[in-house]
């Protein structure tokens, strides 16, 4: 297995819960570095969740997950806005700082973490920009972008400080068709370019499989299937046949679990 | 039987539920005081909270300072005229400005004006992620959002409480004097001979700093303890403006007991 | 730019913070930043203080020379002690002076009114008595009075 001589992210036993109800129990996952990651599942299956631990946001129940040695969820407060500085996030709705330009936005982190001169920060920033084509549009305020170009920002932003590992929280949901390429050739070039490891969390599958080196299937709080995009369409296992094919009803069930259909509506009567 | 216990089971959820919410509260008063400030980054942020903090709260202070004033002018002449004490008008009006009226009217004009946005600004940045894209972009919302807005709030109450004192003084000076006819130099020297310093205006601006406190403590908590739909800001808006009002209300009676009540 | 007036803004909402306050300060509150000399210490003795308060003026010939400071009771005398704070600068009150509480108007709020005697050579100190105290005029006394004489005329 070649993907995993080095690895980013090692994920050892994870288990999370709200309230009674996991979302993840006892999930090992490896995130092979330099290479192009895809957490997929039924909406609901926690995903977004698991971005949230490896970012530190959450604390898991058990487990533990390692970035380089660093065990996040034992990290302290500062340390933890330290290590923060190797990722780069792109939230599902942006998140753009809406009191900011979008130049301002996008040098931000620079500001914050880096004491370089104006005009540096001036030079990184409209490279960025230009990397995710959107240089003209600097000194527009981010109410004036639409939804696809505001997340082309975000992602210009999230990848400002060169980042070890950029997380992509659901990137083509709610895209139009042409929103959606760019956005899959972006994540795509812009991870051979600079050479991080990309995490991304899907649902959508014609787009995550055409980039994505490996991927993860989650349902009911667990990993039910892993592998690069050809084993997985080879997999036999109907769970995964049924999501990958995106079928309306199978072992994950079209119904949310309720009583019994005849006997509720008899009940009426 | 089974009622029962499930009413004391939700109950004691109920309790134990608001207990959890004064402790993060009590956290996050913590966080924004203790945070260490950058002079570099910070002062810029503290400025421009002032200004929609305080700046923009000037005009409703000031109108409402001035029509106040001149209630009181208006009322306490028609009182006092009937003992021939009418130039004792000054004097009210002076004191109950001064003690009470300026900081409770002004602390509850600006919940109602600045704590009202500054939970729905926290708050929709919380629903729109900015809060957690911040955090993982390395830097404490708690010292970059909450610090600053609460600052500003504590420094600005007292400042518009002294505004709405001298502006309501001289609405009553309008009507006592300009309108009603009393003798301007008594309006003065009864004021004067009526309202100490330390005592009336320090205990005022005392009061305006406690209210300061309550209600941008209140506001920020609200807006990032708020449940991040649209519903959950319409709500956290609405406790705020609530909450923060009963504080006020009940802290008053607390303080002027003490300040004033000779127990 | 945007940011200038921001700058602007809060600098004259501090302003007329400042101003306001000085306002309060000065025009409402007398408060004079000269009258922060020293004061000095002198007690008095009265049967009734009957309305005086702490804070209530202390004058001579109707100008204001100090305040009451406190009020309390003299264990030994049975009788009510008033601690005054007489401003440095009237430092030519004799021992021989008197202290009497009056009243501003009919309804007016109790004062002290100091008035000096004869003895040039003893000025009052830090910590001295006024002996020649009279006391506030009660109503009530002086019409009990005014019937009783009435009555044995």
């Amino acid at each position: 297995m070649d993907f995993f001589d080095d690895i980013i992210i090692d994920i050892k036993q994870l288990t999370f819960s709200r309230g009674e109800r996991y979302i993840c129990k006892n999930i090992d996952i490896r995130i092979p570095r330099g290479k192009v990651t895809a957490i997929m599942g039924p909406s609901g299956t926690g995903k977004t969740t698991l971005l949230k631990l490896i970012g530190g946001q959450l604390k898991p129940d058990s487990g533990s997950i390692f970035l380089d040695g660093d065990d996040i969820p034992r990290l302290g407060r500062s340390d933890l806005f330290d290590v923060r500085e190797k990722m780069g996030m792109l939230f599902q709705s942006g998140a753009l700082f809406t009191d900011m330009t979008v130049f301002e936005n996008v040098a931000f982190p620079l500001r914050v973490h880096t004491k370089l001169p104006q005009d540096m920060v001036r030079d990184i920033v409209l490279m960025k920009l230009h990397a995710v084509g959107l240089r003209g549009a600097a000194e527009l305020m981010p109410s004036e972008l639409s939804g696809g170009m505001g997340r082309r920002v975000a992602l210009a932003r999230a990848i400002v400080l060169d980042p070890a590992l950029v997380m992509y929280d659901e990137p083509f949901t709610g895209q139009d068709p042409i929103a959606m390429g760019v956005l899959v050739n972006l994540i795509k070039k812009l991870n051979q370019a600079l050479g991080h490891s990309s995490i991304i969390v899907s649902h959508d599958i014609k787009e995550t499989l055409s980039i994505a080196d490996y991927i993860y299937i989650l349902a009911d709080a667990s990993v039910i299937a892993h592998g690069t995009p050809e084993q997985l369409k080879r997999n036999d296992s109907e769970q995964v046949r049924q999501f990958m094919q995106g079928l309306p009803d199978g072992p994950v069930p079209f119904h949310f679990p309720a009583a019994d259909y005849e006997t509720e509506l008899m009940e009426g009567c | 039987m089974q009622a029962v216990a499930d009413n004391l089971i939700l109950l004691g959820r109920f309790v134990l539920e608001r207990i959890a919410a004064i402790g993060r509260s009590g956290m996050i008063l913590m966080h924004a005081v203790i945070a260490r400030p950058d002079p570099a980054t910070s002062f810029p942020l503290l400025v421009r909270q002032l200004y929609s903090v305080g700046v923009l709260s000037m005009i409703i202070i000031v109108v409402s300072g001035l029509f106040i004033g001149m209630v009181l002018a208006l009322q306490g002449y028609t009182i006092l005229v009937d003992y021939g004490t009418e130039q004792a008008v000054g004097q009210m009006v002076a004191l109950s400005l001064v003690r009470e009226l300026a900081p409770v009217v002004t602390a509850l004009l600006f919940a109602g004006r600045a704590g009202s946005a500054l939970t729905a600004e926290i708050g929709l940045m919380k629903t729109t992620e900015q809060l957690s894209s911040m955090e993982m972009i390395g830097v404490d919302p708690l010292r970059r959002i909450i610090a600053p807005r609460f600052w500003a709030g504590l420094i600005s109450l007292p400042i518009l409480t002294m505004i709405f004192s001298a502006v309501g003084i001289w609405g009553g000076l309008l009507v006592g004097v300009e309108w009603l006819g009393i003798y301007e130099g008594s309006f003065w020297s009864n004021m004067q001979n009526s309202v100490d310093f330390f005592d009336d205006i320090g205990n005022g601006l005392i009061k305006s700093l406690v209210f300061g406190l309550v209600v941008t403590w209140v506001a920020v908590f609200q807006g990032y303890d708020s449940v991040p739909t649209s519903e959950g800001i319409s709500q956290a808006t609405t406790k705020t403006v609530v909450y923060s009002s009963l504080a006020i209300l009940g802290l008053d009676f607390i303080l002027t007991a003490l300040m004033f009540g000779d127990l | 730019m945007r940011n200038r007036g921001v700058e602007l803004g809060v600098g004259i909402f501090m302003l007329v913070g400042a101003l306001a306050l000085a306002m309060l300060a000065i025009n409402v509150s007398g408060l004079s930043l000269s009258n922060q000399q020293g004061t000095y210490k002198i007690y008095a003795r009265f049967e009734n203080v009957g309305g005086l308060t702490a804070r209530s003026k202390v004058t001579m010939s109707g100008v204001t020379i100090g305040n009451v400071s406190s009020i309390t009771i003299d264990r030994k005398k049975l009788m009510a002690l008033v601690e005054m704070e007489i401003n440095a600068d009237v430092n030519y009150l004799t021992s021989d002076s008197s202290a009497s509480i009056l009243t501003a108007g009919l309804l007016g709020e109790k004062y002290i009114g100091v008035t000096s005697g004869a003895a040039d050579d003893e000025i009052l100190k830090e910590g001295d008595f006024i002996e020649d105290t009279q006391s506030s005029l009660v109503l009530e006394e002086l019409i009990g009075k005014f019937l009783f004489n009435q009555a044995s005329e």
